[in-house]
């Protein structure tokens, strides 16, 4: 690791200064920074310890909740509104990482968390347009069973590894975010990653040195009936494959509303937007649920050796929409 | 402002790029904590940060002033091992005891976070404050701990007598 200095926010007006800084980067859990500077991936010239900010899990008004960004995932999986009213938000980050990382790592941190592309943690072996843009890429014709099948581009075919991150896009999420001269700003949560198209280094449309203070949970009467799925090659601690985050809101065997992303398919926490569709209004059957899975996944492009990604896609919403609608085939 | 090991005070290092790991094991010589993969994969260096259990290797020791960091070596007392060390011993909950003191502390805290009602990946029932730490939760709580040489058995049957039957 390359030095670096060292300093802990006092407040978040204090954070923003620091971390506009040329070359500064926030540290929150650390447990993907530090790993990525011990590898020589990332260097930044100074951390700002933003660990310690806003560590509340509070009610709003209308219901839904306010998490401080500095809130650890342990600390967010166990809240009793959040497993209770938000089920699929405790599901989604206890599926993630082991009891000790969860215990580290916080909500900032976890959305801003990088790919884990191996090519692109092979700092020395390998070209990467997201590590040196311009490179060129050697997962699209390397071994990229865990790359993406939607939204991807000739730039870059890495995914988004989040867990979290997924249920966050599925309960119409909002980030608070505070940029430099205290500037606020709040911003749905499925419009703060980006597709890579040709520039996979820029990742999220935060300016620099902008520090996610918090997310907001919009009260969600139906997310009581929400669930997440994760299919991995083991049975617990391993990134997903392919994931699904689901609410869902039944009028008699009719479905009244429904929210829908899929995790391990994309560059971001994927919104299934066009499912949803399909879904709206529409009676709960096996057919139902197929046609919103061929509907998202339409557009799905396979490289060689993740095209099981596809089916498994398709296969894992309609499970997840059987169990929660109790219409099984 | 001192970073607290095993109840005593330790100056933080200069050095910003120590890990705590590496504090404890080169600067300290507390030698009981393992590096095992140095990228928080495998468990070895699992100590108990004021009470929960984090993996040091990922840690900065700077960002740990203020805590009280408590190691395999910091589990006797007075000459006496822990119940969960005895419960090893008793039920070969190792082989060559190199995951162990990860195991170990990692155990400590697992125990505490189900007691507190924390869910994990195989909990059904969410709304629940009262977790029964079965076979299938014990080794979905433990996951983030490998042992290499396959030594689970023993480690579950250990952990089971310490927190589960005993009623902890
Ligand atoms: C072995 C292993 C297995 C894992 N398995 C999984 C898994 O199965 N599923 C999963 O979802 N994750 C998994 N993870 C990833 C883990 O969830 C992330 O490392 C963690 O969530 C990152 O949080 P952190 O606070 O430690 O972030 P840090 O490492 O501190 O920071 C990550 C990034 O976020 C930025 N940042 C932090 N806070 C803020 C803020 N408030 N505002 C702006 N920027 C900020 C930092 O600058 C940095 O760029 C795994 C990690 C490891 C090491
Ligand atoms: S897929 Fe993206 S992250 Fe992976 S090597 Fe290609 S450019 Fe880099
Ligand atoms: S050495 Fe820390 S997890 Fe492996
Ligand atoms: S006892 Fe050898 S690694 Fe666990």
């Amino acid at each position: 690791m390359i030095p670096f200095t060292y300093a802990r926010a006092a407040n978040t007006a204090d954070a923003v200064v620091h971390g506009s800084a040329a070359g500064a980067k926030y540290l929150g859990g650390g447990t993907n920074l530090v790993d990525l500077m011990r590898e020589g991936i990332e260097h930044p010239a100074g951390l700002v310890d933003v660990s310690g900010l806003s560590r509340d899990i509070t009610e709003t008004d209308n219901g839904g909740v306010l998490i401080g960004a500095g809130v650890k995932n342990t600390a967010l999986a166990e809240n009793r509104l959040v497993r209770t009213r938000f089920p699929v938000l405790s599901r989604a980050i206890v599926a993630g990482a082991s009891g000790q990382i969860r215990n580290m790592a916080t909500v900032g941190g976890n959305i801003l968390q990088r790919t884990r592309c191996t090519y692109f943690y092979d700092d020395t072996g390998s070209r990467c347009n997201k590590r040196e843009p311009g490179q060129g890429c050697d997962a699209i014709d390397g071994f990229n069973r865990i790359h993406a099948i939607l939204g991807a581009s000739p730039s870059c075919v890495a995914t988004h590894p989040s867990d979290m991150c997924v249920a966050l896009a599925a309960l119409d999420a909002v980030v608070h975010l505070e940029g430099a001269g205290g500037k606020t700003r709040r911003l749905p949560f499925t419009d703060l990653h980006l597709l890579p198209e040709g520039r996979p280094d820029v990742e999220t449309v935060l300016e620099p040195g902008e520090l996610i203070t918090a997310v907001e949970l919009p009260a969600q009467p139906m997310a009581a009936r929400s669930t997440y799925r994760k299919v991995r090659d083991r049975s617990s601690y391993a990134f997903a494959l392919v994931s699904v985050a689901a609410s869902l809101e039944m009028d008699g065997a009719t479905i009244g509303d429904v929210r829908l992303a899929l995790g391990g398919v994309a560059h971001k926490p994927w919104r299934a937007w066009k499912a949803e569709e399909v879904l709206r209004s529409k009676a709960a059957t096996q057919a139902t649920f197929q046609a919103a899975a061929e509907a998202e996944l339409a557009d799905a492009v396979p490289l060689k050796d993740n095209g099981f990604k596809i089916e498994l896609a398709k296969r894992t919403i309609i499970a997840v929409l059987g169990e929660l609608s109790g219409v099984s085939a | 402002m001192a970073i607290r090991i095993n109840g005593t005070d330790v100056q933080a290092p200069s050095d910003p790029r120590v890990s705590l790991l590496d504090l404890l094991r080169e600067e300290l010589h507390l030698t009981g904590t393992k590096k095992g993969c140095n990228q928080g994969a495998c468990g070895a260096c699992t100590v108990l940060v004021d009470g929960e259990r984090v993996v040091s290797c990922l840690a900065l020791a700077v960002q740990y002033e203020g805590c009280e960091i408590t190691t395999i070596e910091g589990l006797s007392k007075e000459g006496a091992l822990h119940p969960l060390q005895e419960a090893f011993v008793e039920h070969d909950g190792f082989q060559c005891g190199y995951c162990t003191p990860g195991q170990i502390c990692s155990a400590i805290g697992m125990a505490a976070e189900a007691k507190r009602g924390v869910p994990s990946h195989v909990t059904d029932d969410l709304s629940t404050d009262t977790i029964v730490l079965t076979h299938d939760e014990l080794r979905e709580r433990m996951s983030g701990n490998l042992c290499r040489c396959g030594a689970y058995n023993g480690i579950v049957a250990a952990i089971t007598e310490t927190f589960v039957e005993a009623g902890e």
